[in-house]
């Protein structure tokens, strides 16, 4: 009896690289010349600052957390069903998958644009894509106020369109509860289309010369030869944009606090400016229960695009 | 034939004069609204338009708006954050970076797709503030440094990874042979090989975290200043007074710098983003 013990014992440490004998040698190597350890810093950031928050949103979004207690009681599943029972829920989510949509199909359709426009390398385009990458830099708040400014009812854009059409023109842009929330869509494409202009230009610059030159040859117009040889051969910087500006935008806040807050009438509250409202109001579990619902309704839709993003990789 | 060359010789025409148009609309009327408006009088701001202004007090505004919106102090408060948040998540992502893609193991694996996870994943800010609570970090550059860095490392991680997979192993074998132990070869021979997949990282990390206002809010909001968190005081403070040319003045101030920046590094800038984003 003892003596097994013992064996185990003393096999024990023998007994740890055995996982995977087949890629020993090169294990070996591996841990002399990439140690594990470099992992370390990365890792353990990422499991205080990230991971930690997130498993204590599968916590406390079942809580009564709350400003005005002093201590935290679980409630099972009363803040979602009160999120549910007030149409707040549905409406927060549904605004919020509307207005990313938008955001990806307008942020790609003018930063496609603009590259192939600006596609030809002359002084006049380079400079043309800098200027279209100033909103880029721009913080997103302070773009939101501009176009708040830009088109009040009595603002710039109406007064343009006054001057075009012969008669005063007072749309509120920000103001209506069907249109705003394309128009808050609009602006942030505006702002973001720049780099999703950068992106396509470089997807346009791999496209080989010699495969052009061949449907030059072969007689193509330039219309076919963009639709048939150009365009699939962009299918990368397609994912990358249309991944990047469509989870992005789901997580947006600062263009829409700066026009519209959320107004009119919550029609463009997206779950971030709901989880803002209520923090600020020491609703902390209903805050903690939207952020668990944008947190699993973004893990939802990224499955698909982290395999899109590692396949590409893979090809790398 | 000559139809097709007509047509192709009738955009060479027309391109130019579309991308001006483009740009004086698109870019011209938003920007010069700002300035225009930045140099009126708070009269002559009430209902900001694209007229200039009688008498220009641009520098009487940019004043005004450097004390009320404690520049100086959100401008440090800025650079606090985001210096030391980019030098650490280049320094652990990359170094994570590095062993993640040469070491091809099934544990490496599911820590690579752990890792980058947050690419995607939106941070639980709510939650947040409550561990940084039970951390004794709330309200702190360091807890604010630690959620940027949580939240961007796998951006490091995602770019990085991809890189070195394209750097031959043979460049590190021979750093090896020379005896040099794994810290010396990640600093002199990996680390200015990434440099491209870094510089696209750095610019993208720096836009993200100097503009950002949502996660400040939550983390540092009332207790240090930023510049996008002193715009959003002046703006609702400037929304509720209409002090439409303060908020332009402000925009102006915290711009110029990304503008410089932009016109000095231009090249750079556009490479940058360019060549780690798309292979």
């Amino acid at each position: 009896m003892s003596t097994a013990e013992r064996t185990l014992v003393v096999e024990r440490p023998a007994a740890r690289p055995a996982p995977r004998p087949s890629a020993r040698p090169s294990s070996t190597y591996g841990k002399r010349t990439h140690p594990m350890w470099f992992l370390v810093p990365a890792f353990a950031i990422l499991l205080v600052f990230f991971f930690l928050p997130t498993l204590f949103n599968f916590v406390y979004a079942f809580t009564d957390w709350s400003g005005f207690k002093g201590s935290i009681k679980p409630v099972g599943l009363d803040n979602f069903t009160q999120l549910a029972s007030d149409g707040t829920l549905l409406r927060a989510v549904r605004v919020t998958l509307v207005y990313a949509v938008l955001v990806a199909v307008f942020q790609n359709v003018f930063g496609f644009a603009l590259a192939v426009l600006l596609e030809r390398d002359n002084r006049l385009n380079r400079l043309a894509r800098i200027f279209f990458l100033i909103p880029v830099l721009m913080s997103a708040l302070a773009v939101g106020y501009v176009f708040q400014a830009l088109l009040k009812p009595h603002g710039s854009l109406n007064e343009l369109i006054g001057a075009v059409l012969g008669r005063t023109f007072d749309y509120a842009w920000l103001g209506d509860t069907t249109w705003s929330i394309v128009v808050v869509a609009l602006i942030h494409a505006w702002k973001w289309m720049g780099l999703s202009m950068l992106i396509y230009l470089a997807g346009l610059k791999t496209v080989p010369e010699d495969i052009l030159e061949a449907a030059r040859i072969d007689g193509a117009s330039r219309w076919r030869t963009f639709w048939v040889v150009k365009s699939p051969l962009l299918a990368p910087a397609v994912t990358f944009n249309v991944a990047t500006a469509l989870l992005g935008s789901m997580n947006g806040f600062d263009v829409v606090q700066a026009t519209t807050g959320g107004g009119p009438a919550r029609t463009t509250e997206i779950l971030n400016i709901f989880i803002y409202r209520t923090f600020g109001q020491g609703l902390f579990a209903q805050a903690t229960a939207m952020s668990l619902v944008l947190f699993l309704l973004v893990a939802f839709l990224a499955f698909p695009v982290i395999r899109t993003l590692r396949k590409r990789e893979e090809i790398l | 034939m000559t139809a097709r060359l007509s047509d192709a010789r009738f955009w060479t025409k027309l391109q130019p004069v579309v991308t001006t148009i483009g740009v004086l609309v698109l870019i011209g009327i938003p920007l010069w609204l700002v300035v225009v408006t930045a140099g009126k009088s708070q009269g002559e701001a009430l209902n900001p338009d694209l007229s200039l202004p009688s008498h220009w007090q641009l520098f009487g505004n940019l004043r005004e708006v450097w004390v009320q919106g404690e520049v100086p102090a959100a401008f440090f408060g800025s650079l606090l954050i985001v210096v030391p948040t980019v030098a650490g998540v280049l320094t652990f992502g990359s170094m994570a970076a590095w062993v993640l893609a040469r070491r091809a193991t099934r544990l490496n694996a599911a820590l690579y797709a752990l890792g980058i996870s947050g690419i995607v994943l939106p941070p639980a800010v709510v939650t947040v503030v409550l561990l940084l609570r039970q951390l004794g970090l709330a309200g702190s550059a360091v807890g604010m440094i630690g959620v940027y860095m949580g939240i961007y490392l796998s951006t490091v991680i995602f770019f990085v990874t991809g890189f070195v997979r394209t750097i031959p192993v043979s460049l590190e074998e021979a750093a090896q042979i020379d005896g040099a132990g794994p810290f010396t070869v990640f600093r002199r021979i990996v680390l200015p090989l990434l440099r491209p997949a870094l510089a696209t990282a750095t610019i993208l990390i720096c836009l993200y975290v100097w503009n950002d206002v949502f996660y400040a809010f939550f983390v540092v909001g009332g207790r240090l200043d930023t510049l996008p968190l002193n715009l959003f005081r002046v703006a609702s403070a400037g929304l509720y007074l209409n002090n439409w040319h303060l908020i332009f003045a402000y925009v102006v101030l915290m711009s110029l710098p990304l503008i410089a920046v932009l016109a000095v590094a231009q090249r750079k800038i556009i490479a940058g983003i360019t060549s780690g984003a798309v292979k």
